[in-house]
């Protein structure tokens, strides 16, 4: 956990495996407008792969991915894309999150929407993913240097 | 005792089973969800969304434009949620250094 793991299976692996949960985890969170996906779903996997790295490779060398210190302020970035992207459609004169509003020239009220929602599900992705991320380093008493 | 409980969930199962029996097929067009006029007479909201969600947005996803378009306070306010959640955390369990 804080430590590095003793096994070389489990440290291999893991390296090995982290990668390509990440990268299920991005394509979920892109094919969340043609098929079973989204934000939240593919937030949970990017957090996954960064978690087992983690767990695997110890808590101070995994820092280089994501560190600790920036992990809060990307969940609060991302639910302000999120409420931003509504107060933004407010502000050019819609509805709160009516994204047919958004100042984006040149595109259709539909490709507006369309982009609209590819914004929240940005926001809810980041949030949802540093937010665990934040959650494991907290429970495992990581401080804000790094170390344990 | 024991007796009595296996007793008592052999007649729940039942009463469940007898009432998924009345229950329309999947994707009959004349089961009551499937109309787009209420039998009190009002439109459907389901039927709107169903019929618009593809137009509105060019999203083929019709569950994604439900959870982001039409109903993106509800989502908003599951991501507040996470992040109060997140927030908790910091407050209680971080170390300061």
């Amino acid at each position: 956990m804080i430590t590095q793991t003793q096994s070389p299976i489990i440290e291999i692996v893991s390296r090995g495996i982290a990668p390509f949960i990440q990268l299920f985890g991005i394509y979920v969170f892109f094919h969340g407008h043609y098929g079973p996906g989204g934000g939240f779903q593919g937030g949970v996997l990017l957090a996954a792969g960064v978690l087992l790295l983690r767990m695997s490779m110890g808590a101070v060398p995994s820092q280089a991915q994501v560190s600790s210190k920036i992990t809060i302020a990307i969940c609060a970035l991302g639910a302000l894309i999120f409420a931003g992207t509504g107060l933004v459609t407010l502000l050019y004169g819609g509805d709160f999150m009516d994204y047919h509003y958004l100042p984006f020239p040149g595109l259709e009220a539909a490709d507006l929407r369309y982009y609209g929602i590819l914004l929240i599900e940005l926001g809810i992705v980041m949030a949802v993913m540093t937010g665990l991320i934040a959650i494991y380093d907290d429970l495992l008493g990581i401080n804000h240097a790094g170390n344990s | 005792m024991k007796a009595f409980q296996f007793i008592l969930l052999g007649v729940l199962a039942v009463f469940l089973f007898y009432t998924v029996l009345d229950m329309p097929p999947r994707g009959d067009l004349d089961s009551p969800a499937s109309q787009t006029v209420s039998p009190a007479g009002t439109p459907v909201a389901g039927a709107h969304y169903i019929q618009h969600a593809y137009p509105d947005t060019n999203t083929p996803n019709m569950v994604c434009v439900v959870l982001a378009d039409y109903r993106s306070v509800d989502t908003l306010g599951e991501v507040i949620v996470v992040f109060a959640g997140v927030m908790t955390c910091f407050f209680i369990l971080r170390r300061r250094p």
